[in-house]
């Protein structure tokens, strides 16, 4: 089922009718989403990606625009007739009934032609409890499960009734660092098994990478870009994308265009065929650095990091928007920690170049 | 270890409290506890000097007393009718103030006015209205008048006028004033503390029971009371303590007769009947009664607390 959004737009009217402060949350936003695919809605707290997500379950109407799933226009659709599964940040578990009971809650609603019997919907109870692997805790209370396992609970209470869609609210957000690994991983085992169209809304850039057929990177209510995750973090729209995916964070120059070619401080340090002369901010990839004792860009060292499979350089530069620029290289390649300077060259497709107001990306010909 | 410096110290700052806990809650438990158990205890002979044999003779008088079981049944038929239609209608009327947006705040204080409103004024005001006058003697010759707003109000709507609470008046009329007046009485507490509840729940709750479409029906009954659950134990089981001490109400629509004029004493609840052995100085008896009604209400209590270990979800 593909779910269609139509300049889709929410707008949280202003609590006091003086103060002109009404909210944008989501600003015409327009995205097809295509069947079976998992999708990552991703950006800082306060983006619009959760309104988002909550304008698709019905749970918020938006002020306009329209939704779609497959050919239906499900707009005007309340959250009941949706047919999608949500999964909440805190996974809202009724807390007095059983895992068993918590998952044939959504069975035990249905009415007419789809009623089942008692058979049937505890056959399809245990299905979905194998599916998350917790069909051994079913006669427990959510307050006897540890977090990764409540979370399973609501994946499960979300798949048993066959979502059209399904939903997840910052899935991971409760669950400490390793259960996150595992249980990102299981969620992308399990939307594969079932092949539902999923949408999740994450504020961990690595988290929606690692697991997403697609990202959309949101900021104040404006798409930033969508796409696959490896084109976004290759070619990043603006300098917020470029700036917000990545770990570590890409270095951040000023600098300036000057007869097609890239001046960071005087040294120029890259060719840039058909920019015109202005002033620009300059992004690299850490892994954008080539050690180079001729290399163009001369920065001050501060300490070498050594990670093992890979050595961290730390240093700074004049014309650095960070107070550090960091770089990762390989191992191989050594470099003196007593040294006063390291010097790089630059891989061009590591490099991206923006305009400076717009923070818009200027795309160079790469030849 | 507190050093032994500082526990004197404790006890200074704790010795106001303590000393009034003794004598005002601690002492009068004993001493009702002894005299229960005193034969004929009374307080005037006491002080005269006499001398009284332990025995059980109070707790028989008490039994075989002409009004015990009157007083007895009222009380418990009280509580049966009261508890349950007043816990059912605060929550119903504690959903209904938590979903309306507008005025919610001018009703829920509406609502919390009779509680603190003086109980006999509240009394006498009920009595007013299920008043009938002119019948009050009920003699033959006499026109009948109904000025109570309630018997105006059947009679507006075509049906005859009741005698609630005049001279001559049923049982069972009577009782149905009764219950009217204390349901009244009890819901602004339990609707603030089921208002209160209701809020307290998670809203999540309510948004995954929409997403799974869940009919309104079964959000009340498999998600709204289960999660009140402490709160409506908390309400029932005060309620049943509060109605077994039932007098003031009585008190407030029948005056000190406690019934109808023409059959004093018939509406006489357990309190009652032990202010009534107060004030022919028959301690003793009255402190069997109260002994008696305490294990009632312990009784009561257990089986509540009982019953709500399986149907309280904490």
């Amino acid at each position: 089922m593909k779910i269609v959004l139509e300049n889709l737009t929410k707008i949280f009217p202003s609590r006091n009718k003086k103060a002109d402060d009404e909210v944008i949350a989501v600003n015409n936003f327009n995205f097809e989403i295509p069947d079976g695919k998992l999708i990552g809605l991703l950006g800082p707290s306060g983006c619009g990606k959760s309104t988002t997500l909550y304008m698709i379950s019905g749970l918020q109407k938006p002020t306009s625009g329209r939704i779609y799933f497959g050919d239906d226009d499900v707009t005007e659709v309340s959250t009941e007739n949706r047919g999608i599964g949500l999964v909440f940040q805190n996974y809202a578990l009724y807390p007095h009934l059983t895992v068993k009971q918590n998952i044939l809650f959504p069975l035990q609603n249905l009415k007419g032609e789809d009623k089942m019997t008692k058979e049937q919907m505890l056959e399809r109870a245990y299905e979905a409890a194998r599916l998350v692997q917790i069909d051994t805790l079913m006669e427990r209370k959510p307050s006897e499960l540890s977090g990764g396992q409540q979370q399973r609970v609501a994946i499960a209470r979300a798949l048993v009734k066959m979502p059209r869609v399904l939903l997840l609210d910052e899935p991971l957000s409760n669950l400490d660092a390793r259960l996150r690994l595992q249980t990102r991983e299981e969620i992308r085992r399990i939307q594969k098994e079932t092949g539902i169209t999923t949408v999740f809304v994450t504020h961990d850039q690595e988290e929606a990478m690692s697991i997403s057929d697609m990202i959309v990177v949101m900021k104040t209510g404006i798409v930033q870009q969508i796409g696959k995750p490896q084109e976004v973090y290759d070619s990043p729209a603006n300098l917020f994308v470029a700036k917000f995916l990545g770990t570590p964070p890409i270095n951040v120059f000023e600098g300036s265009v000057k007869g097609e070619k890239l001046f960071i401080g005087d040294s120029a340090v890259m060719d840039v065929p058909g920019v015109a002369d202005q002033e620009v901010m300059v992004g690299i990839r850490p892994e954008g650095f080539i050690l180079d004792e001729n290399g163009p860009l001369k920065c001050k060292l501060s300490n070498v990091e050594v990670m093992g499979r890979d050595v961290s350089v730390v240093s700074t530069h004049a014309n650095s928007c960070n107070p550090m620029v960091r770089s990762i290289i390989d191992a191989d390649n050594k470099v003196n920690p007593e040294s006063d300077e390291v010097r790089y060259s630059l891989k061009k497709h590591k490099t991206f170049i923006f305009n400076k107001e717009t923070e818009e990306r200027i795309y160079v010909e790469v030849k | 270890m507190v050093e032994s410096k500082q526990q004197w110290k404790a006890w200074v700052y704790l010795a106001p409290a303590i000393v009034l806990l003794l004598v005002f809650t601690v002492w009068p438990i004993i001493n009702t506890v002894r005299m229960a158990f005193l034969e004929n205890y009374s307080g005037l002979k006491a002080a005269g000097g006499m001398v009284f044999e332990f025995g059980f003779g109070n707790f028989e008088k008490v039994v075989n007393y002409r009004r015990f079981v009157s007083c007895l049944k009222n009380t418990v038929l009280l509580c049966l009718w009261t508890v349950p239609i007043s816990t059912f209608l605060a929550l119903l009327i504690a959903v209904a103030l938590n979903a309306i947006k507008p005025l919610q705040k001018v009703l829920q204080t509406i609502f919390f006015l009779p509680y603190v409103t003086n109980s006999i004024a509240i009394g006498m005001v009920f009595a007013a209205m299920f008043n009938i006058v002119g019948s009050f003697y009920g003699t033959e010759n006499e026109i009948i008048v109904t000025a109570g707003i309630i018997n105006n109000v059947i009679e507006f709507f075509g049906g005859k006028p009741v005698n609630w609470i005049n001279y001559g008046s049923s049982y069972a009329a009577n009782m149905f004033v009764m219950v009217v007046y204390i349901v009244w009485n009890a819901l602004p507490f339990k609707i603030l503390v089921l208002l209160g509840g209701l809020q307290s729940i998670n809203k999540q709750y309510y948004d995954a029971a929409k997403v799974d479409s869940t009919p309104k029906r079964r959000i009340f009954t498999h998600i709204t009371v289960p999660l009140l659950s402490p709160m409506l134990a908390y309400v029932i089981i005060t309620g049943f303590i509060g109605g077994f001490k039932e007098y003031t109400s009585v008190v407030g629509i029948f005056g000190e007769n406690m019934g109808p004029p023409n059959d004093a004493g018939r509406l006489n609840t357990m309190v009652g009947f032990i202010y009534d052995a107060l004030s022919t100085n028959q301690q003793g008896r009255a402190s069997a009664a109260a002994l008696i009604l305490f294990g009632i209400i312990l009784v009561v209590t257990m089986i509540n607390l009982q019953v709500s270990k399986k149907r309280v979800h904490y």
